[in-house]
């Protein structure tokens, strides 16, 4: 018991990694974590019997921001900041939100996106959020395939050698790390002999069809782009960030 | 008309409002969905220049002086297009109906053209009501937000066979331009509110319209280019690209203009001010003095000059709505004005 109490960590360092956890939590739009994206309010860890429990306050750039969109990024921060050590418990609260009631009560009794919105005012759904999760994790890989092969283009690669390129032959760099990820989550080998562009089933994607898929990828990237601008935005606005 | 080194600009303001979001107009009740709604758009107004912000109260319910003065006087417009959003479930009096921006068309015919809307679940009195409203505003477009609430439902689609019905009698009573705005609550919320993919049906099934995506359908907007770029008769209604990019993120306004650029043309782009979120002035001014910033990013987009801006502004919106423009602000029809087109290339060279 002694020895357990000299190995717990501080409160402060419990909050270091409640943080640590919601990095790992993207908005499926943006593609980007929620804590870079400032809509973590708050993390508070206080101590309770029988142990510390985190609180943990989202907020978002809108009222009536997408609650499909919302409740993924409510749950899956509560399922990350469940891994941290030396927790008893967790709470997660999304506040300023049309549908803040029944997505903080479902997702508190762990009940599903189908349960959690049946008779509730804010409307109903008919289905779980797999399928809508991997379409934009689907879009995160085009987004991602643009970010990667664009620098190498303008330095001069040909479509030819792009097509024939694999992840390990493409320079390192953090857009990479992240589209291999992507890849992993879609079931798509991420390996360093693994091709470099792939559509989002997997297939490879010929010189003909390269430009084209290229072009696309393109436009994704500038639509989150333009989607995380005026999110920011209107989260600055907001909040008077 | 607005008029700069010597060229001349007819704007039409092809999506505005004359809204009521005060508080006496909440629905008891619903009080928290009507205030969201209208911070919500208060909100995007804080992405223009500070000097245009106004505070809430003023926001929530401008005078009719002001929006004359605003968009006419000020904002360079010339004709303005009313785009009629009712959310009877939150405000009493409906938030911006036909009947409230018909009041100002009747006062003032030359300036305005109304939109008015339908809601496919209304059922046979919607029906009567989108007639009545066609026939008495001589109205040619409607607005058509899909995540509209409605009793228990949080949304429709334009594919749904009530719409459907809706349309076919839309292109029977004259009307030519539906307006889509795509909203975030639509039902089922396990499916993506903002996919375009019916507007893409509607308008292969309805080649007598014309479908108008405001916003660019953002936040999907690669999805709309890609339709777009397939449906001769869909355009793209620029309201929130120019208000909410243009001054608060430029660089991301020059790349979604050169992807609507490449993929849509700016023979299918309209300027909208989204009135009373943003004034018209600044957006037609920075619009007229914009180009792309000097950059590799930027090299391969498809430039926009002098007449394709003269198009996006208003010439495009002018031919959708049969509105006659003068002839010093037209461009010169094909054949005859191609001298002139490629002096003044050469001079800008």
């Amino acid at each position: 018991m002694s020895l357990s109490f000299l190995t717990r960590p501080t409160a402060e360092e419990v909050v270091g990694r409640v943080w640590e956890a919601l990095r790992t939590v993207r908005d499926p739009e943006l593609d980007t974590d929620v804590v870079s994206l400032d809509f973590v309010a708050s993390v508070e860890v206080t101590d309770a019997d029988p142990g510390p429990v985190a609180h943990v306050t989202l907020r978002l750039p809108t009222y009536f921001c997408a609650p499909n969109f919302a409740f993924l990024m409510v749950a899956d921060a509560w399922d990350a900041v469940s891994t941290v050590d030396g927790l008893a418990d967790v709470e997660v609260v999304l506040i300023d939100h049309f549908a803040s009631d029944a997505i903080n009560a479902g997702v508190a009794a762990r009940a599903g996106f189908v349960h959690s919105m049946a008779g509730t005012e804010v409307g109903e759904a008919v289905a779980e959020l797999h399928e809508l999760r991997r379409t934009f994790t689907e879009r995160a890989l085009m987004a991602g395939t643009d970010l990667v092969v664009r620098p190498l283009m303008r330095d001069g690669a040909t479509p030819e050698q792009v097509a024939a390129m694999t992840l390990g032959e493409a320079p390192p760099s953090a857009d990479l790390e992240r589209l291999r990820a992507r890849r992993r989550e879609l079931g798509i080998p991420a390996g360093d002999t693994d091709p470099l562009v792939v559509d989002p089933s997997g297939a490879t994607v010929g010189v003909e069809a390269l430009p084209l898929h290229l072009r696309k990828a393109r436009s994704y990237q500038v639509g989150v782009d333009a989607n995380t601008s005026i999110c920011r935005g209107q989260l600055a606005v907001r909040y008077g960030l | 008309m607005y008029e700069k080194d010597g060229e001349k600009y007819f704007v039409v303001d092809s999506h505005m409002h004359y809204w009521d979001a005060s508080p006496e107009n909440w629905v008891e009740g619903a009080e928290q969905y009507a205030k969201g709604w209208i911070e919500c758009f208060h909100a995007y107004q804080g992405l223009g220049p500070a000097e245009t912000h106004q505070p809430i109260e003023e926001f929530q319910k401008v005078s009719e002086e002001q929006l004359m003065r605003e968009e006419f006087e000020e904002g360079h417009v010339d004709v303005a297009i009313f785009q009629s959003t009712y959310l009877r479930e939150w405000y009493k009096n409906g938030f911006n109906t036909t009947e409230r921006n018909g009041s100002l068309f009747e006062k003032y015919p030359d300036k305005f053209r109304v939109n008015t809307r339908f809601d496919p679940r209304d059922g046979d009195a919607g029906m009567r009501e989108f007639e009545e409203n066609t026939k008495r505003f001589g109205a040619i477009g409607a607005k058509l937000y899909t995540a509209e609430w409605n009793g228990d439902s949080r949304g429709f689609k334009l594919t749904d066979p009530e719409c459907y019905r809706f349309l076919e009698r839309a292109q029977e009573l004259g009307i030519k331009n539906i307006h889509v705005h795509k909203g975030p609550t639509i039902w089922p919320l396990d499916k993506d509110a903002f996919d375009v993919s019916d507007v893409d049906h509607a308008a292969t099934d309805f080649q007598g319209l014309n479908f108008v995506v405001e916003h660019v359908g953002l936040p999907r907007i690669e999805d709309f280019c890609f339709m777009a770029t397939q449906e001769p008769n869909v355009y793209a209604g620029l309201s929130v690209v120019i208000g909410g990019l243009m001054h608060a993120r430029p660089r991301f306004f020059a790349k979604v203009m050169g992807e609507l650029l490449f993929w849509v043309g700016e023979d299918k782009m309209t300027f909208g001010s989204d009135y009373n979120i943003w004034t018209p002035k600044w957006q037609v001014e920075g619009f007229v003095d914009w180009t792309f910033p000097d950059s590799d990013d930027f090299a391969d987009y498809p430039r926009l000059g002098t007449d394709g801006k003269k198009k996006i502004l208003g010439l495009n919106a002018a031919k959708l709505y049969g509105i006659e423009v003068p002839e010093e602000c037209r461009l010169p029809a094909p054949g005859e004005g191609a001298q002139l087109v490629e002096d003044r290339e050469v001079a800008q060279a």
